[in-house]
């Protein structure tokens, strides 16, 4: 999984496109902003999720962030190790990053930021 | 407060005239009438305020010595009332530690780690609270037991994530029910009131009532009219779909009762009004909210935590505040940020000085006391029990000139109460106009309680 073939949304949810199978995580910047993590909360394997939906929240000692999907499908998969510690985010916020993976019939998403994109979000909202 | 010469008041602000002039001057004004020049001149008042002459200070006590002496307060009669507050006795050692100038004026902790001594108490409270109630975590108070009911099924809507529909016992007090539906008034959801018959709660019908889309079932047991609810069935009725079980459990009644958290209840909240501090007219009272570990994050108020400081000391700490209104705003575990700080100190400084087994024996008197009561209260002609149920420290005794009969009370001292027809009843029918609530404390003598049945005989 390369960075640069990743696409973002506006709340910093990176997304992951491969057949039909969307992983889902949260970029570098937003695990940055948020400072030490202590709890993640992510959805039971089976919902159905629209995009835009909240599907959980992330937790750090300054500040309680929802997580929204990027795409609607159901989730296949959640990463119940990082669950158990969300501090290994802070290492690692895209390989073994990871939050969710969704079943997904979506196959467009030029509505989301490329990296490009992203970063003069990132830069935008960072003052 | 404009200040005049004519006037004359003595004034509670103590800067000098030279003191004003040197901050107006730092300000750039001339006068302290510049200061008000946005306001319109036609809602300026242009005349002193009509207040009657002022009183000496020897006066102005006498008048509040005069006003105050229309009340009576409860050691001056003998209180028998329920209804969700009570006479209960309350040791010395709770006003010794709580009128200590550090905790009585203080107010809540914006730096809370700085309050070290306060973190402290709270989290002791939570800890008794937590042996008392059987469940995992308690927050460190809420402001009553009625907001409490309402902050626990709002909590129970942010952990099921349903919205749309709750299951309230008609035994739950009818104040406390009026409260949740003012928290619920400007919310699409459902309060569904499962009628009582003799009593107590059809729990069939309870079972009945809770579908897939209900995010609680709030019982009280003991319930308001002392009687004891089927909080095992309910609990699994709830469970049976997911809902969770919110009870509102009595303090005192958990030195003999089975624990809220050992029979299945999700939330356990109470009135801690039982826990060392007076009825005072009404209030203030303290809110008591408990729950099992997976819920932790979504429990409204102050937490306290223990940790450690950089040089490995124990100390205390405010926890999760992330979750708090001044943090998460609109998505926040609910807007209270703060807690009932004073209250709470007493409840624990009265949890520690009764400790386990004397909640036990006050427990036990309150429950001996009460049956002794509804004994020789029934054997008066023309008294009954209404309801033929186990019940804890009250009870709904049944007579035909109801108010006559707690006019009669009153008259020889002795006060019962509150009488059925003060509230709004779902579903209970005629039983309303013939019946009046008695509690017995442990407070009350076996003299006190055969004065209260002679009293009434006649």
């Amino acid at each position: 999984m390369e960075l640069v073939d990743l696409r973002y949304t506006k709340t910093h949810e990176w997304i992951h496109l491969a057949g039909d199978v969307a992983t889902i995580g949260i970029s570098e910047f937003a695990v940055r902003q948020l400072t030490d993590l202590v709890y993640i909360e992510l959805p039971a394997i089976g919902r159905e999720l629209s995009a835009g939906e909240a599907f959980g929240e992330v937790e750090s000692v300054k500040a309680v962030s929802d997580l929204y999907a990027p795409v609607s499908g159901e989730v296949s998969e959640v990463n119940a190790a990082l669950a158990e510690d969300p501090s290994a985010l802070s290492d690692d916020a895209y390989e073994g990053g990871w939050l969710l993976r969704l079943r997904t019939s979506e196959t467009d998403l030029s509505r989301l930021m490329d990296q490009a994109a992203y970063a003069a979000h990132c830069a935008a909202e960072d003052h | 407060m404009r200040q005049t010469e004519e006037v004359g008041w003595v004034s509670y602000l103590f800067n000098s005239s030279s003191q004003q002039q040197d901050m107006l001057r730092t300000v750039g004004t001339q006068s302290v009438d510049d200061l008000f020049a946005q306001v319109p001149q036609h809602l300026m008042l242009d005349r002193p305020l009509d207040l009657p002459p002022p009183l000496s200070e020897m006066e102005l006590e006498d008048t509040v010595r005069t006003l105050a002496a229309q009340n009576v307060g409860a050691s001056a009669r003998c209180c028998l009332m329920g209804g969700g507050v009570y006479d209960h006795f309350v040791p010395a050692v709770v006003d010794e530690i709580a009128s200590r100038g550090e905790f009585y004026t203080a107010y809540t902790p914006y730096q809370a780690e700085a309050s070290q001594g306060s973190l402290q108490a709270f989290f002791e409270f939570q800890t008794l609270i937590c042996r008392l109630t059987g469940m995992d975590v308690a927050n460190a108070s809420l402001y009553e037991g009625a907001t409490a009911v309402s902050e626990a099924v709002f909590m129970a809507m942010r952990a099921t994530k349903r919205h749309d529909r709750v299951v309230v016992c008609g035994s739950l007090h009818p104040e406390y029910l009026s409260v949740l539906r003012t928290y619920l008034a400007h919310l699409e959801c459902a309060i569904e009131v499962i009628p009582v018959v003799d009593g107590v709660v059809d729990t069939s019908r309870l079972a009945d009532a809770v579908d897939h889309k209900t995010a609680c079932v709030v019982t009280q047991h003991p319930n308001v009219f002392g009687c004891f609810e089927s909080v095992t069935e309910m609990s699994d009725a709830a469970h049976a779909h997911g809902a969770l079980f919110v009870v509102l459990c009595d303090p005192i009644s958990l030195g003999v009762l089975t624990r809220p958290g050992d029979y299945g209840a999700d939330i356990a909240v109470a009135e801690g009004q039982s826990l060392g501090i007076p009825m005072q007219y009404g209030g203030p009272f303290l809110g008591i909210l408990a729950t099992r570990h997976e819920h932790l994050r979504k429990m409204p108020g102050r937490l306290i935590g223990q940790t450690q400081d950089r040089d490995g000391k124990p100390c205390f700490t405010l926890n999760l505040q992330a979750r708090e209104q001044h943090i998460r705003r609109e998505k926040a575990t609910s807007n209270i940020c703060t807690n009932q700080g004073l209250l709470a100190l007493r409840a624990t400084v009265y949890l520690a000085a009764v400790g386990r087994q004397g909640l036990r024996e006050i427990a036990e008197l309150c429950c001996r006391k009460t049956h002794y009561a509804a004994q020789r209260l029934c054997a008066v002609d023309g008294l009954r029990m209404m309801f033929d149920r186990p019940f804890f420290r009250e009870f709904v005794l049944a007579c035909d000139d109801v108010a006559g009969c707690q006019e009669r009370a009153r008259a020889a001292g002795f006060d019962i109460g509150p009488l059925l027809k003060q509230f709004d009843w779902p579903g209970i029918g005629s039983a309303v106009e013939s019946g009046v609530l008695v509690a017995v404390t442990e407070k009350r003598t076996r003299e006190q309680i055969d004065g209260l049945a002679d009293a009434l005989r006649c």
